[in-house]
Order: C-alpha cells, then sequence, then structure tokens
C-alpha cells in the first residue's frame, strides 16, 4: 500500500459520519464546508440569477408592449365635439370634459389655428391645473407645478410626468376630440 | 494564495508562561482591531499559575462549519477555517457551543463571530501568525516538522484529539511528550478532564530560630533620621 495519499485538497472535508459524498444528503452539496465548493456553487447560482434576471427582463418588454397596445386600444373613445373655434378668442381657454363626465380637460387656443387640449389633473397628485395661455404654461396651484401649454411637458416643480394630451381634429369650423394618449417622458 | 503546506502551527503548552504577548500582538490587527482571537487560559486556575494559549485547531472536519446554519464558516483548500463571513453569519452562536476547543466567540454589539484564522493575511504569505512571531517563549510556533523536531527532541506533535466517541484530527499540532506520545499518539482530553493532579509532598525546610535575621526593632533609631529631604 503506497504510503502516499494523493487527494484533492479543495475536496478534503468529510462528514461526521464518515461516509462517502454521494451517500450524503442532498443539503450537504448546498452547503458545503470547502470554500472552494461554495464558489462554484455561488458561481451557479449567479449564471441562475442572470437567467432568470434576463427573463424577467424579455417578459417585461411583453408586459410594456400589452400595456401600451391595452392602452392604445383604451384610448380609442369615441370623437366628442368640444366647442366651435370662434367660441375661443386666440390666448383664450376652455374646461370641457372627455372622454367621460369625470374626466376634466383644458382647451387653449394658442394662435390662429393652434388649438391644443391636456388632461387638466396634474400628474403630481392630480390637482386641476389652471391654464395660463398668455404666458404659455398651465400652472398648478397645489405645489406649483408648472407645464408647457404647446406640449404639455413638466417645466417646474415636483411632476415629472408630461399631461396627457387629447387629441384634436377640427370639422368644419367644429373642434372635436378623437382620443387621449397618456405620455410617461 | 494558501497557505504553503511544508508550514504548520505548533503549540507547545507547558512552555506558556501567561505573558499575554500572544494577546496583545493578536489584538492590534487590523481586521479586528482591539479584540484578540487567542484566548490565554488557565488549566487550573484554583491550584496552577499554568497557562495554555487556545487558538483555533482549524479541524479537519470542522464542527463549527457543521452547526452553522447560516453557512458562513468555510474552510480553504490549504486547511484554515476561515472566521464568519460577515454578509451570512447572523450570529447565531452555535459555533461557539459547539467547538469542541472553545475558540469561537460571538460579539453581539456587531452581530458576528470571530475567531482566529491562523492570521490568514500573513499565513497565507508564508509569514507566521502574529502570535507567532511574538511568543518569547516558542509555547506558539509556526514552522517546518524539521524545525520543530530540532527545536523539541523530547516531543512530538500530535493532532488527533478524542472527545468522548469523536475524533477529531486538526490543521494545528500539540507538543506532546514523546513518553506519552508513544503511548497513545492521540490526546483524549475527556480522560483529561477526570485527571487529578497527583497529590505531591512539598518538603518545606525549616530555619532554626537562631539562625534567622533579626527582625528591626520598632522603636531602633530612624537611620535617615539626618537626611536633609
Amino acid at each position: 500500500m503506497s504510503t502516499t495519499q494523493t487527494f484533492d485538497r479543495d475536496d478534503i472535508s468529510q462528514a461526521p459520519d464518515g461516509q462517502p459524498a454521494d451517500r450524503q444528503p442532498a443539503w450537504r452539496q448546498d452547503f458545503p464546508i470547502d470554500a472552494a465548493q461554495d464558489q462554484y456553487l455561488v458561481r451557479r447560482d449567479f449564471m441562475k440569477f442572470m437567467v432568470l434576471t434576463s427573463l424577467a427582463f424579455t417578459a417585461g418588454q411583453f408586459w410594456i408592449a400589452a400595456t401600451d397596445w391595452w392602452r392604445r386600444r383604451g384610448s380609442a373613445t369615441p370623437p366628442a365635439r368640444i366647442a366651435a373655434a370662434t367660441d375661443l378668442p386666440v390666448g383664450g381657454a376652455l374646461l370641457f370634459h372627455y372622454p367621460g363626465p369625470s374626466d376634466p380637460c383644458v382647451l387653449m387656443r394658442l394662435g390662429e389655428s393652434d388649438f391644443v387640449a391636456f388632461s387638466q389633473k396634474c400628474t403630481h397628485l392630480s390637482c386641476a391645473v389652471i391654464p395660463d395661455p398668455g404666458h404659455g404654461v398651465l400652472r398648478c396651484p397645489c405645489h406649483e407645478g408648472l407645464f408647457d401649454a404647446r406640449s404639455g411637458r413638466p417645466l417646474a416643480g415636483p411632476p415629472r410626468r408630461p399631461l396627457p394630451e387629447i387629441q384634436l381634429e377640427t370639422r368644419g369650423g367644429q373642434i372635436y376630440a378623437t382620443g387621449t394618449m397618456t405620455r410617461t417622458v | 494564495m494558501p497557505k504553503p503546506s511544508d508550514l504548520h502551527f505548533f503549540i507547545d503548552p507547558h512552555r506558556c508562561i501567561g505573558c499575554q504577548s500572544c494577546v496583545q500582538a493578536c489584538s492590534e490587527c487590523d481586521t479586528h482591531r482591539g479584540q484578540s482571537m487567542i484566548h490565554l487560559e488557565y488549566v487550573d486556575r484554583a491550584e496552577s499559575v499554568q497557562t495554555v494559549p487556545v487558538v483555533c485547531m482549524h479541524c479537519h472536519q470542522p464542527t463549527c462549519a457543521e452547526v452553522g446554519p447560516a453557512d458562513a464558516i468555510k474552510r480553504t483548500s490549504d486547511g484554515v477555517v476561515q472566521s464568519a463571513r460577515k454578509p451570512r453569519c447572523i450570529a447565531c452562536g452555535n459555533c461557539a457551543v459547539a467547538c469542541p476547543f472553545g475558540v469561537p466567540e460571538v460579539y453581539a454589539d456587531r452581530q458576528i463571530m470571530m475567531k482566529c484564522d491562523m492570521c490568514y493575511d500573513r499565513s497565507s504569505v508564508g509569514r507566521k501568525p502574529m502570535c507567532a512571531t511574538v511568543c518569547p517563549s516558542q509555547a506558539l510556533f509556526f514552522g517546518t516538522f524539521e524545525e520543530i523536531a530540532r527545536l523539541r527532541p523530547t516531543s512530538v506533535p500530535v493532532n488527533e484529539f478524542q472527545f468522548g466517541r469523536q475524533t477529531i484530527s486538526t490543521e494545528v499540532y500539540m507538543m506532546v511528550p514523546r513518553t506519552a506520545a508513544g503511548r497513545a499518539p492521540v490526546v483524549d482530553v475527556t480522560a483529561a478532564l477526570a485527571d487529578a493532579p497527583r497529590p505531591r509532598t512539598i518538603p518545606l525546610r525549616l530555619i532554626p530560630a537562631d539562625a534567622r535575621q533579626p527582625a528591626a526593632a520598632a522603636d531602633a533609631a530612624d537611620p535617615y533620621a539626618d537626611v536633609e529631604v
């Protein structure tokens, strides 16, 4: 019998009962005492983490696409007449409700044929914004939020998302709201 | 980088003089500043002033790692059982209870167990652990088998310990007198617990009364009375 015992020094831990590794319960593989085996497990866990994370990102993309499609589908509301173009002077503003009676919106005439409309709910905490077409802004009195009147994007204050835009159409001197476009950025 | 496989830690407890140098040196280390990982224990304080340094023995089947529920204690490939991994240790104290040598200590204030790791930052690059560096009587020695055989011709290194039915082999060696190791190359700790010291007769030599130095009388003249202060 050879006296020189060769063994893998990374694999020298034995269970207290002295049985070989293949006769040990499965949890011993998950909680090894040797640092090298622990490293190996960590690497495998890392790969598992990477695969699951990329799977989650892929699922997230599908989720975003689905919610986007749902939003577009839901925003296909029937057009509603707001007012005649002549009712509103240049630099004037008009409140209306679209698509439902509990959705306050604001229509502004910025130029001769330049109409814009936004939801009146501030994207911070849903206070009613006050249109100020003369300064080209919409002002939220609750927390001094400020939105650009042309694009609805936030300019100052706590709001970070733009106001939902109401899509407009002019037919025969009448202004119609045809849809709502909710934007996140 | 692992500890060189030809270098080993040897404890020679009967050389320990209880000077606490190892404790002081250990507690200066940056990784556990102010706390000593080496314990200097009295063998039997009522009977003797003999001390014994207790470092981690680095068991081949570390019981502390077996009982740890948080998978925090790992042994590296060179046989060194590392201290608890900080992100994993939950300070449950199982290791402190289970260790047959009483090495791990739980630090409740910082919720972690810390123990001797043979100064892994030093020993992994071939340097002596700090305690072995400062020990003036070389009760703690770090070197090769050849060196220890030359330095301690009457002792042999033993790394098998018997605790009841559990036999523990360790990476750290205990120096045992050659005669005792010849009888059994295992330190039977359980049996040693029952060992009572042999009754010894200590003869006291009586000094005859007339040979004693005469004690200074209380009413003797002050020899420094004339000294100007």
